[in-house]
């Protein structure tokens, strides 16, 4: 592991800090985003604040550049109580923020962006001149290299980037927050930054990188700060700690639900079990879901998905654990046919479905819990009733027209035996809490014969009490000899569920246990990549 | 379930309701600025329209032709598209079915030659529809950009074949059709005598019935309602979008083209230049006060057509584009209150979240 010298940390010691956020509050209705969260960077550091996805990340560091103001708690930036204080005030105490969507005119030049605002002026015309000028100083004092002359849009995303920095520096940024800044480069484009950004620190810049890759964060940081549900729950030293601590300091909470339950329930629940086998002999194949050498292309022509081999059996719970970004999505999009694949196969139970579309893969045995329920899962302005159709219109239907008495019928049912509240089948989507209509979405996918359920981030942002009914649902399913796929970011959900764990790491297994032999500090190691081995 | 239903109906009525009120506040500023009585001008627009045979067979006929571009509007809207080119897919239709008219041979009865001539309506329309439907399908053309453009293309296209072609000398019409014609209210009842209005209205009233029907109680209607309320979640439940996309573009189109049978079959038995008259771009105000669902299409056509048919009894003592500055002012009041746009404003004001 490559780290950089601890120098100006030690320095920093003496000095006040260059941001101190504590006790922040910040509530959106009934959601609180930020409790009590605190936040200490030291000048001249590059510091972590890692954290999933909602963890409060986002909502720190809007209040920290004046887009929001918290319930509770102070803002002090460089030992000045400025808590409150409005985008403006914070620019010109040199706050700059490098937003993770560009924030750049693609028709104007790059000079131009960067001078937006605040653009030289002679006899009462904008001096585009000057602006090049200034921007190409500015480029060659910094090293960041820069083409002032270009049109935004005809630049790669790593040089938008790039010119999102200039933009801040231009306006006079001593603490640079860059949200997520690698989610959108390329390798190459990730090492340029990280050179640009040490050479910030090594000028006496601060630097606050939001970030949930624990690469990064070991690479690159001086200081980590790990928040979870909005609480700040660990301020670490690089130097000092692992991988191993960080994952757990980010996804650890008690862990309610113990694994191998499937077993205490009496459930044969290896594939190697006898039963299982029996099973798929006797249904004339040999796997209910099997994916083969399957590459899939994401955006910006890179490798996705990059040769995965797999098959889940019938009566098994397959999860995949990994950081979020490592191609999880892709490959659930491209099994449940959204997603065409560069190459490879996908057999349900033993049919080739590589070439059908999304309804053949239905028809052939194929239920999907999507990821986003907002926007895939549900049709938020439709009834109850309506979306315990949505992918299942042709069954309730005879010669096109919809059956309203079958309709009713299925849905009275659904709601009952899922619990969906308020058990109203004419309410539409929108009105339900989260977790209600996620049992909406696992109602109407689980609801009905099936063979393979790919279920993707069951249970997040619904409850307790929803999660522990979900999780119930999918031992049902097994104990129904049906095969799941569950991918999850919480590690807890994959370890107390599935049967055998592959970890997904830059479009690849990283590695596939049984789930008796994984536990978070080894599965840790090969979600951030620190461990590999050719797996399936 | 009924405090469910009359929240629904309440959302359905209260944008309309309110909008005529401000419609109604607006008509009394501009009347009285004209040194007139509000009560005697309405009334003379009520008289005018509801009160004799003839001005209500006028609101029938127009009522008619709104209906079938309402309807196109709506669905199209339904669908996730804006169809702007209802103008030149009822010009479409109205040429076709003259030309079906003027094929056809004078012997064949009624019940043959008008569904032929019908049909032949909703290709044109349905042709002018499904060009835009291909292109946002095939090469992500937007149909706004294509459906406006169409309409210049085909209105000058018709233009020039029935200029070089198929004009009567000294006229920009056809020559009346040979079969097909529709009959005439006034054949039934003697008060329509003059009105144009004609049986095609009952054509209009299943073609709303067939459009709920579609919308609401086939599974392709709920997979174009899908597809127009969220894409990626119907592309999840197994819907093919652009299929989708170009269907509802082309029925929409051959909805609106139907409409061209009420003034080439019903009315003057002839297609001429520029009958469709903005008929098409009102149809858009008609989807939106209507709110897309076709018992309210009919409610905004009736209610439209009867402005338009009062300009002209109150042209006396107010300028009849007064009722064009009320159509303005309801559809701006309609578009600022339906719940949609007002959703749209409370995003746009709430701050994101973490």
């Amino acid at each position: 592991m490559t780290r950089s010298p601890g120098g100006p940390a030690e320095q920093a010691e003496r000095t006040k800090p260059a941001i101190r956020m504590a006790g922040i509050d910040k509530f959106f209705g009934p959601v609180r985003a930020n409790r009590a969260a605190t936040l200490e960077v030291m000048p001249g550091e590059i510091h972590a604040l890692v954290g999933e996805n909602g963890a409060g990340k986002s909502t720190l560091m809007r209040i920290l550049g004046g887009l929001m103001k918290p319930n509770a708690g102070t803002l002090e930036v460089n030992g000045r109580d400025v808590t409150g204080w409005s985008t403006n005030d914070a620019i010109a105490a040199g706050i700059g923020v490098v937003h993770q969507h560009f924030m750049l005119v693609p028709t104007l030049t790059v000079a131009e962006n960067i001078v937006l605002g605040d653009e030289p002026v002679k006899n009462g015309m904008f001096d585009y001149a000057r602006a090049v000028g200034e921007v190409e100083a500015l480029s060659r004092e910094t090293g960041l290299a820069v083409s002032a002359d270009r049109k935004v849009s005809e630049l790669s995303v790593g040089e938008a980037q790039r010119v999102e920095i200039v933009k801040t520096l231009f306006r006079g940024a001593k603490i640079l927050v860059l949200d997520e800044p690698t989610a959108v480069l390329s390798p190459p484009e990730v090492k340029e930054l990280w050179a640009v950004l040490r050479r910030l620190r090594d000028a006496g810049g601060t630097i606050v990188l939001i970030t949930h890759r624990l690469d990064e964060v070991m690479d690159l940081s001086d200081t980590i700060t790990v928040m979870r549900a909005g609480e700040t729950i660990a301020r670490l030293q690089t130097s000092t700690t692992s991988p191993a601590e960080i994952a757990r300091a980010m996804v650890g909470r008690e862990v309610s639900l113990m694994s191998r339950q499937g077993e205490a329930l009496g459930v044969a629940s290896h594939p190697e079990a006898p039963t299982t086998a029996e099973a798929h002999a006797t249904a004339g194949y040999s796997a209910a879901l099997e994916v083969k050498d399957l590459v899939v292309i994401g955006p910006r022509e890179t490798r996705a998905i990059d040769g995965i081999t797999f098959a889940v059996q019938p009566g098994e719970i397959f999860g995949i654990a990994g950081v979020e970004g490592n191609g999880q999505t892709e490959l659930i999009e491209a099994i449940a046919g959204l997603r065409k694949p560069e190459s490879g196969q996908i057999r349900i139970a033993g049919h080739d479905v590589t070439a059908s579309d999304v309804a053949g893969r239905r028809t052939a045995g194929l239920s999907h819990i999507p990821e986003d329920r907002h926007r895939r899962g549900l049709i938020l302005d439709y009834s109850i009733a309506d979306n315990l159709l949505l992918g299942l219109q042709d069954k309730f239907a005879s010669k096109g027209r919809l059956d309203s008495d079958r309709i009713e019928q299925n849905s009275k049912a659904q709601i009952e035996s899922f619990d969906i509240r308020p058990p109203a089948a004419e309410l539409p989507a929108r009105a339900l809490s989260g977790g209600n209509q996620q049992k909406v979405v696992i109602a109407r996918e689980m609801g009905h014969d099936f063979t393979v359920l790919l279920a993707s981030q069951p249970t997040r942002g619904v409850d307790v009490g929803a999660i522990e009914f979900i999780h119930e649902r999918l031992r049902q399913a097994r104990a129904e000899n049906k095969a799941v796929l569950l991918v999850s970011a919480e590690l807890n959900e994959v370890l107390a569920l599935a049967d055998r764990v592959a970890v997904m790491y830059r479009g690849r297994f990283a590695t596939v246990i049984p789930a008796a032999q994984a536990s978070e500090e080894v599965l840790g190691e090969y979600m951030i990549g620190t461990r590999t081995e050719s797996a399936a | 379930m009924t405090s469910r239903f009359r929240e629904q109906l309440e959302e359905a009525l209260f944008p309309p309701v309110v909008a005529l009120f401000v419609a109604l506040i607006c008509g009394d500023i501009l009347i009285m600025s004209y040194g007139q009585s509000p009560a005697h001008v309405y009334g003379l627009l009520l008289e005018g329209t509801w009160g004799n045979a003839y001005g209500f067979g006028q609101v029938i006929y127009k009522t008619t032709t709104l209906t079938f571009t309402g309807l196109a509007v709506s669905l199209g809207i339904r669908a996730g598209l804006f169809n702007v080119g209802a103008e030149s897919q009822l010009a479409a239709g109205g040429f076709l079915a003259a030309i079906a008219g003027l094929l056809l041979s004078p012997v064949i009865p009624g019940v043959i030659a008008i569904p032929l001539c019908m049909l032949a309506a909703a290709l044109g329309g349905g042709i002018v529809g499904g060009i835009p439907g291909f292109l946002r399908v095939k090469f992500g053309a937007h149909e706004v950009i294509v459906t406006i453009m169409l309409n210049f293309v085909i209105l000058a296209l018709l233009n020039w074949i029935v200029a070089t072609r198929l004009h009567v000398p000294e006229t920009l019409h056809t020559p009346e059709i040979h079969a097909g014609s529709i009959p005439r209210l006034d054949e039934f009842i003697s008060a329509f005598h003059g009105s144009a209005a004609n049986l095609t209205i009952i054509v209009a009233i299943l073609a709303a019935v067939a459009v709920w029907f579609f919308l609401f109680r086939t599974r392709y209607g709920y997979e174009l309602r899908a597809v127009g309320l969220q894409p990626d979640a119907a592309e999840y439940g197994g819907v093919n979008v652009g299929r989708v996309w170009f269907g509802a573009l082309t029925l929409s189109g051959a909805i609106a083209g139907l409409g061209g049978i009420n003034y080439v079959l019903g009315y003057k038995h002839y297609y001429e230049d520029g009958f469709a008259g903005g008929s098409g771009f009102l149809g858009i105000a008609v989807a939106l006060v209507g709110r897309n669902h076709p018992l309210g299409v009919i409610l905004a056509a009736l209610f439209f057509a009867t402005l338009s048919q009062g300009g002209l009894a109150i042209h006396a003592v107010v300028p009849k584009q007064m009722v064009e500055v009320l159509q303005g002012v309801v559809i701006l009041a309609v578009a600022m209150s339906v719940p949609e746009v007002r959703r749209a404003l409370q995003q746009a004001r709430k701050p994101a979240r973490a």
